[in-house]
């Protein structure tokens, strides 16, 4: 066979080192291993060969066509690698290159405080109640052990609502009705929160408004006592603030409960913040809502979602919560 | 209420530090707001007199000042004030006195000439705000004096107290001490002084009727002629001013100090005044006639109503407002030589009620309103007497007591068992009696084998009745901070209900969509209903504080437009915002409340309507319902740009476009997407709604591309439902991809390209059933709407 192996393999690894791109690369194998080319036609002629002669020169094709085979495909992982690097070079993307803003909404931060509460809570056996904005006199005050021209309803500068016989209707000063509609439809044992809005005849101020939100407690179980209500409000204590912070209970006065009390909390520097007010729940509130006060015992606690929510983030004028100012809103 | 250490220990010996006895008054509910050490910084200050003054020979704003501190020699100081005149008396702080600043007070020389001393402004002495030169002391005084003794002040300590409305007793020296003294167990005892008495007895020279007898419950009456009105002396105006009343004469001042003392306010008539010509003075005490008239101490006329209390003289001319204030007619005053003193009881209610209604709640009303003590009138005269004595005056004896109605009080019968099952502690009866007692508190077994007992409570605790209250008193001496603290145990695991979830799964959703919650005021002026497009007709507030705020809502849409204003003024535009809140309507005449429910609305400034719709279909795709839109011009939104919204076939809101008339009302320019929900009837929808589930095929699907030229007034809606109806169980998907208008689409045309995506759950379809779908499909569109299929 007049065919020089050798000298074909070194001008296809010359051919194949030049070879500068993918497209160059595919054209040269086809030259160089297609059907015209030199290797393909010796393998034809390898047939008009004696056993011989056949057998050695197969073997001598063959190799050549692996080699100038493995030559293409080393190049060509060659080739693409760089290809593929150039392109990546060329899509640099500058990834601050960003147009707009968030788009993201965000929540109020009194309804984030909000369901917050609502959430240790429940994870104290407690459920969710509601109750009417609007409410009578009667669950406003007078179930609540403040019958009409009793002192203590001066605690709450009211705003009556022109509806039904004068004084009748009020927007409720405080979230205690729900305590009232909630003993008044369900039988006891009763275990639930009341979140809500209230309303007070207030000026607007850094620290006051007329309308705020206030979230409610009501236990009432058996042999429920003053050392369940302690033991309650340090649970919440540490669930919402935190196992470093510690509460205390005061004495104090409300028509609704008896012992009253103020409930403080004790922040980990030692400090001390006036939080709500709470107590056993007033005899004669039971006595209202037909529960018998000799059977059933219970507990009350109330105090303000705003200002826990001011507190959160240090904001210092509670009119911010109202204002709806996106500037202020988006930051929460 | 102010109360001076100095003062409570007049009661009982109360040691130690000052600090801890504010943490006892306040683990006993008498809250320590502010705790005042007070003169304590006039150690080596004394009277001067002011003997000569000097230019300063190189200094304008100095001058030279000699002064004899009581050793009758000149001493020269060097002072930049020029107020005082030779002969005044000034405090001088002598050399190494400190001062209330920290520093110190040395010789030294000021160009040039010495200064050996300091003379001293009221500011300087922490005596009042005055800094407005030299203070100029009283003239009697002796140079040489230290000014703590010149003018009564003791190094002291003053407790600014909260107390709460059920404790009245607290509201004075006297009651303050005895809660502390119990609490430390120190002896506690209100002294009872004698008054010697000289002259015609009272009863003989003066009456009183009470014509009221169930607003006046006692009246107590007594004279002392001969009385010198003069200014009090140092030791009682001192404490008078630290606790908050201004001094003006030795009766006045003596009344008040036996108010804050005792917790009796009281009150002095001139008793010539009072006769007013007559021999025989008295006092009617009568409720008021409608319209009556009576110029008080301030000089103020006021007017009355028949359910104020009035004290009358003897020709039932008005001389004062029971437990209010006194009258101007029989005010005491400088010429006055004898006067009649009255301590009383007034039914709390009316005394509360008057004084709300004429503005003038004073520390007496306070008093009277939240229950004074009947039984101790003849003490606090007596005591009355007692301080006024150094003045000189003569007693007349006898008392006159009249009375009326005094609230009935029965004993409360306590069971330990009971009150341990309330407070969770474990006392015995014995243990109960020996926390009460020292109160005032007077216990007696009640019946035999049980441990129960009865508590007489004493007249000054007006808010202690039932056994609850009696368990309170037990708690607090025990100390609330010594029961132990328990978690009940509730016998369900705590919830959200569903409802509630969902309600919040709403908010989240806004949220994630883009909108930023906000939380406007329910409250609206007169005409912002009307100015945001809707009906009038909210709920009025009777008593607002402004006009501004006393509409109540019926929509938050006003809310919600002034929030983008407020916006788009700080120059924020594009805003989006949502609420979720409590509307109010008027219900049904006889409904016990008027109509309240929760809505959800939502604007979005610089959006129009399709953004509000995209919203509402987020909305319904969560809660798995439907919603349809039904042309309509709902009220004040853009008339072509907006429908009410059924969901699952109900009514529940509407969407669309703010109108533009509305919008430039509220200074917003653009447009602005609007969409309004009721909220408790989406959430009904919801919880109806069942969610379907349809498998995921495993075969490939097919896709069709269907552009129509759709006349304007078709909605893309009701192509969609064409489609939808005749691609069959096949079409899984469906969305418009393209929307164009111009040549070659006709005018008040639009070109609308759908794609259909086929696929079967069985089997791969084939080219021939994807044809016959969308031949299917054009045929549909064709036969039901004047819509052409595009080449």
């Amino acid at each position: 066979m007049n065919l020089d192996i050798d000298d074909l393999r070194r001008r296809a690894t010359d051919a194949v080192t030049a070879a500068a791109t993918l497209e160059e690369l595919q054209a040269l194998r086809g030259e160089l291993l297609g059907k015209r080319s030199a290797l393909a036609e010796a393998k034809r002629g390898l047939g008009a060969l004696g056993p011989d002669e056949r057998k050695q020169w197969g073997q001598r094709v063959n190799d050549a066509l692996r080699d100038v085979e493995s030559i293409l495909d080393a190049r060509r992982v060659e080739l693409a690698q760089a290809a593929l690097d150039a392109q990546l070079r060329a899509e640099r993307l500058d990834l601050t290159e960003r147009i707009g803003r968030s788009r993201r909404g965000h929540l109020h931060l009194v309804t984030q405080t909000w369901e917050l509460l609502e959430d240790v809570f429940v994870g104290l056996g407690f459920r969710v109640a509601e109750g009417p904005e609007i409410e009578t006199d009667w669950h406003n005050f007078e179930a609540l052990n403040m019958p009409p021209g009793h002192p203590a309803r001066g605690m709450w500068d009211t705003l009556y609502v022109e509806w039904g016989p004068p004084g009748s209707t009020v927007l409720r000063t405080h979230t205690s009705p729900v305590q009232a509609r909630v003993m008044l439809e369900h039988e006891p044992p009763i275990y639930i929160v009341a979140p809500g809005r209230v309303f007070r005849r207030d000026t607007a101020d850094a620290t006051h408004m007329p309308v705020f939100h206030q979230i409610e407690g009501l236990v009432i179980d058996k042999g429920i006592t003053f050392g369940d209500l302690a033991g309650t409000i340090q649970a919440f204590t540490r669930a919402y603030f935190g196992g470093d912070f510690d509460s205390r209970l005061r004495p104090s006065y409300f028509p609704f409960t008896e012992p009253s009390a103020e409930f403080d909390i004790q922040r980990p520097d030692g400090s001390w913040l006036e939080l709500g007010g709470c107590g056993m729940v007033h005899p004669n509130v039971l006595r209202a809502v037909n529960i018998d006060p000799d059977e059933w015992s219970g507990f009350a606690f109330g105090f303000g979602i705003d200002r826990l929510a001011l507190m959160r983030y240090g904001v210092d004028d509670l009119r911010e919560f109202f204002t709806n100012d996106i500037r202020f809103l988006e930051q929460f | 209420m102010k109360v001076l250490l100095s003062w409570l220990r007049e009661f009982a010996p109360f040691e130690g530090d000052p600090v801890a006895l504010g943490n006892t008054m306040s683990s006993l509910g008498m809250a320590v707001e502010d705790l005042v050490h007070v003169g304590a910084n006039l150690d080596g200050i004394v009277v001067a007199r002011v003997l000569e003054l000097r230019a300063h020979p190189s200094a304008d704003r100095i001058q030279i000042v000699d002064v004899d501190r009581g050793d009758g020699n000149a001493l020269q100081i060097c002072c930049g004030a020029f107020n005082m005149a030779v002969g005044d008396l000034v405090p001088l702080a002598t050399l190494g006195t400190t001062m209330a600043d920290g520093r110190t007070i040395e010789r030294r020389k000021l160009r040039g000439e010495w200064s050996n001393g300091m003379l001293c402004s009221a500011r300087e002495l922490d005596l009042s705000d005055d800094a407005d030169g030299i203070m100029i002391l009283d003239p009697h005084l002796t140079p040489g004096t230290p000014l703590a003794d010149a003018l009564g002040v003791v190094h002291d300590v003053l407790y600014d107290l909260d107390l709460t409305g059920n404790r009245p007793d607290a509201l004075s020296v006297a009651g303050v001490a005895r809660d502390l003294a119990a609490q430390l167990g120190l002896p506690f005892a209100i002294a009872d002084p004698v008054a010697a008495e000289r002259g015609t007895p009272i009863t003989d020279r003066a009456g009183v009727t009470i014509v009221d007898t169930d607003a006046c419950g006692r009246f107590t009456a007594r004279i002392l002629d001969n009385v010198r009105i003069e200014p009090s002396p140092p030791h009682i105006a001192n404490r008078l001013t630290l606790c908050g009343m201004r001094p003006i004469n030795n009766v006045v001042d003596i009344s008040n100090y036996v108010m804050l003392e005792l917790g009796q306010p009281n009150h002095t008539f001139d008793l010539h005044k009072l006769a007013n010509g007559s021999t025989a003075p008295g006092i009617r005490v009568r409720r008021a006639r409608s319209g009556e008239r009576i110029v008080t101490l301030d000089d103020v006329e006021r007017e009355l109503t028949a359910d104020d209390l009035l004290i009358c003289d003897q020709d039932d001319r008005p001389v004062g407002i029971a437990g209010v204030m006194g009258g101007a007619n029989t005010e005491i005053d400088d010429t006055t030589t004898s006067v009649l003193l009255e301590m009383a009881w007034f039914e709390p209610g009316g005394v509360a009620a008057t004084a709300r209604r004429l503005g003038l709640r004073s520390e007496a009303s306070l008093r009277f309103e939240r229950g004074t003590d009947y039984e101790h009138l003849e003490l606090c005269a007596r005591r009355f007497a007692e301080l006024l004595a150094p003045s000189g005056f003569t007693l007349a004896p006898g008392v006159i007591d009249a009375r009326g109605q005094l609230p009935r009080r029965a004993p409360v019968r306590v069971r330990p068992a009971k009150v341990n099952a309330l407070l969770g502690t474990s006392l015995s009866g014995a243990e109960m009696r020996a926390l009460l007692e020292p109160i005032g508190f007077a216990c007696t077994d009640a019946a035999a084998a049980t441990d129960a007992f009865d508590v007489v409570v004493p007249t000054f605790r007006p808010d202690t009745s039932t056994e609850a209250d009696v368990a309170e008193e037990v708690a607090r001496h025990y100390g609330y901070d010594r029961i132990v603290a328990t978690v009940p145990s509730a016998p369900r695991s705590g919830a959200l209900t569903v409802r509630q979830q969902r309600r919040r799964r709403v908010r989240h959703l806004l949220a994630d969509l883009g909108c930023t919650e906000a939380m406007p005021m329910p409250f609206l002026a007169p005409g912002d209903l009307e100015r945001a497009g809707l009906d009038g007709g909210g709920l009025v507030i009777t008593n607002p504080l402004a006009a501004e705020e006393s509409v109540l809502r019926t929509s938050l849409r006003p809310g919600l437009l002034r929030s983008i204003a407020h916006n788009e003024s700080h120059r924020r535009r594009g805003v989006a915002l949502f609420e979720i809140g409590r509307v109010y309507a008027p219900g049904a005449a006889g409904d016990a409340l008027p109509h309240e429910h929760e809505r959800v609305s939502v604007i979005m400034a610089g959006r129009d309507a399709t953004a509000a719709v995209d919203v509402l279909a987020e909305m319904c795709s969560w809660t798995a319902t439907s919603f349809t839109l039904e042309a309509s011009e709902p009220k004040g939104l853009h008339p072509t740009r907006s429908a009410l919204v059924q969901i699952d076939g109900v009514l529940l809101g509407e969407v669309g476009e703010v109108h533009p008339a509305v919008l430039e009302r509220y200074g917003i320019a653009g447009r602005a997407a609007w969409l309004d929900l009721d909220l408790d009837g989406l959430l009904d929808q919801a919880a109806a709604a069942v969610r379907g589930y349809a498998p995921v095929s495993r075969f490939p699907s097919s896709d069709i591309d269907l552009a129509f030229e759709v006349d304007e007034a078709v909605p893309v809606d009701e192509l969609l439902s064409v489609l939808r109806s005749a691609g069959g169980e096949l079409l899984v998907d469906l969305w418009l991809f393209d929307i164009f208008r111009g040549a070659p689409v006709a005018a008040g045309r639009r070109s609308l390209a759908f794609t259909l995506r086929l696929q079967a759950t069985d089997r791969t379809l084939t080219d021939d059933e994807v044809a016959v779908v969308r031949g299917r499909c054009i045929d549909a569109v064709h036969g039901a709407l004047p819509a052409r299929l595009r080449a």
